[in-house]
């Protein structure tokens, strides 16, 4: 029990720190901000890795394959369309 | 991975692990932190991304993990299918594509839960543990389907009308109700497998019917909403697999998911239980044109307008989403240029909900060269109306509507805007008066400080270009 509110304790304390952190982040940038965090929802391809990667267990590791194709769509494609969106943003005086 | 280390160093690979989770947080939060200013937020993005490599890396030396034939096989099929879609997608397209991108979170972190049920021992599993993991593929398999309904809405596979049947909220509550009820039971039943597929079609099935009765315009803040669950699914993957890195990564995401669905609603004057209940859209249409009868309205032309504008000391530009259906981003930039080259000071005005999804306006003219310190949010640049000599709005209409403010019976009353109105001139880009998304008349139109430039977006501004070149 006592791991179960550990994690509870980390889970609540990080959601405060993502409010803090995302409510400082300018309307400009809302929807590269959205597609950003989508990307980092990604990080459950960590527990696909190690679903996949264990073996003697049949159709868990198949499991494991879908979820980490998912979730590395997820992240790869996250990651690449949030670069490409923020690449755009120029000041000025760096245009031309 | 493990294998290659040597024995000595063995025991420790656990703390190193952890050691480097505790590196990949790091870049992840400082990552958001820049995320802050647009100098800075490419460089945030780039660092949260190695965040997520460092963290998979030196999973890969987890002890559990013994092969990497699928390993590899997941992530390149995984990797080139995220590159191409990401590389491939139009910038108007953003919502549909974070949609997608979020639907297979969301699905990855259901098939995490359901795989580590089925390769653990559960019998050695805590109540905690099947807790969560029912709870996470809830989450995620609601996440999965929700988000793929969203993504048809967007892309007009599925109707964007709210698909409705009486009761219908009863009924997704009942859903709702009886899949926790469910988790409940599996808790103290785990070896039940009756019990766990209920809960993974009756979730799948939640999504559907949570997402079908939502109008397709309220489709942005559903996509947000479940970008918010996903990161819950995350979480609760975490909790599983007692990960710190995938609880706390879920947990900022889920708290970015709910900021911005607070602020896309906020900026509707909805509230979220109006947005998800409400199956809003469609209907009302036809009643506001008809209103438009005996109100006169001042028609203007490309030479007026160049006029206007080439003399004037700040002329603000609202853009609407109509701007970039019209593909009209790259002349504007070039009408704002030939106005600047004369001294004229040219800014944005840029509304919350402007474009397909908060700041997607921004994007869509960033991808036109427009310098980002020219676009100005609702707060920065209301203040600054007053002193505007002229505003061109360009495909925008209720973000602009002075009923917002004026009369309370109005369904946008209470509604953010921008207060074009108090420019000393403003001039209406449009094909015609029709009423905008929520099916409202717009008094801005027929004010005496007002004129209409009636056409197609881009012709207009292209005839704009040519009458100010012809000034010289």
């Amino acid at each position: 029990m006592e791991s179960l509110i550990f994690n509870l304790f980390i889970f609540v304390l990080a959601s405060f720190v993502g409010f803090e952190l995302i409510s400082k982040v300018p309307p400009t940038l809302h929807t590269p901000l959205m597609s950003g965090a989508n990307a980092i929802s990604g990080i459950t391809v960590i527990g696909a890795v190690v679903v996949a990667g264990s073996v003697d267990t049949g159709y868990a590791q198949w499991i494991g394959l879908a979820a980490i194709i998912f979730a590395t769509i997820n992240v790869v494609g996250g990651f690449l369309v949030t670069d490409r969106m923020l690449e755009m943003f120029k000041k000025k005086e760096g245009n031309q | 991975m493990s294998q290659f280390l040597s024995d000595a160093f063995l025991p420790h690979v656990p703390t190193f692990i952890q050691l480097f989770y505790l590196l990949a947080m790091s870049l992840f939060i400082f990552g958001i932190k820049k995320l802050s200013s647009p100098a800075t937020a490419r460089s945030g993005n780039q660092m949260a991304a190695m965040g997520m490599l460092l963290g998979v890396a030196v999973t890969l030396f987890d002890q559990e993990i013994l092969t990497f034939e699928f390993i590899i096989a997941g992530m390149a099929v995984g990797g080139i299918l995220g590159f191409f879609a990401a590389r491939s997608v139009a910038m108007t397209a953003m919502p549909e594509m974070v949609a997608i991108f979020n639907g297979f979170g969301g699905g990855a972190s259901a098939l995490v839960a359901w795989g580590e049920f089925s390769r653990a021992d559960i019998s050695l599993w805590a109540g905690q543990d099947l807790a969560t993991a029912g709870l996470g593929i809830m989450i995620g398999s609601l996440t999965f389907t929700g988000s793929f309904i969203a993504f048809g809405k967007l892309q007009g596979f599925i109707s964007g009308r709210p698909v409705t049947f009486p009761g219908q909220n009863y009924f997704n509550l009942l859903l709702t109700g009886v899949i926790l009820i469910l988790v409940g039971w599996f808790v103290t039943d785990p070896s039940n497998l009756t019990i766990f597929w209920s809960i993974f079609g009756l979730s799948l099935l939640l999504g559907v019917f949570t997402v079908l009765p939502i109008g397709g315009a309220d489709m942005p803040v559903v996509i947000s909403l479940l970008n918010s669950y996903s990161g819950l699914a995350a979480s609760m993957a975490g909790f599983v697999i007692s990960n710190n890195l995938l609880i706390i990564s879920g947990a900022l995401v889920g708290a970015a998911g709910l900021i911005l669905t607070n602020i896309m609603c906020k900026a509707m004057n909805r509230t979220l239980g109006n947005v998800l209940f409400g199956a809003f859209g469609g209907g009302g249409e036809a009643r506001a044109a008809e209103e438009t009868g005996g109100k006169s309205v001042n028609k203007t032309t490309a030479d007026d307008v160049a006029i206007q504008c080439s003399y004037a000391d700040k002329v603000v530009i609202v853009p609407g989403y109509g701007l970039a259906v019209a593909q009209a981003q790259h002349i504007l930039k070039e009408v704002a240029g030939m106005l600047e080259k004369k001294g004229v000071t040219v800014k944005y005005g840029i509304h919350p909900v402007a474009g397909r999804m908060p700041g997607h306006m921004n994007v869509l003219l960033a991808e036109a060269d427009v310098p980002y310190d020219q676009l100005y949010d609702m707060d920065q640049i209301n203040p600054e109306f007053k002193s505007t000599d002229v505003v061109l709005v360009i495909g925008a209409n209720d973000v602009v509507n002075p009923a917002a403010k004026t009369s309370p019976g109005s369904p946008i009353y209470g509604m953010p805007i921008l207060d074009v109105e108090q420019a000393r001139r403003s001039i209406v880009f449009k094909r015609s008066l029709s009423p905008g998304f929520a099916g409202i008349d717009n008094e801005l139109f027929y004010a005496d400080d007002n004129q209409m430039f009636f056409g197609d977006a881009k012709q207009s501004l292209q005839d704009l270009a040519v009458a100010i070149k012809e000034l010289e």
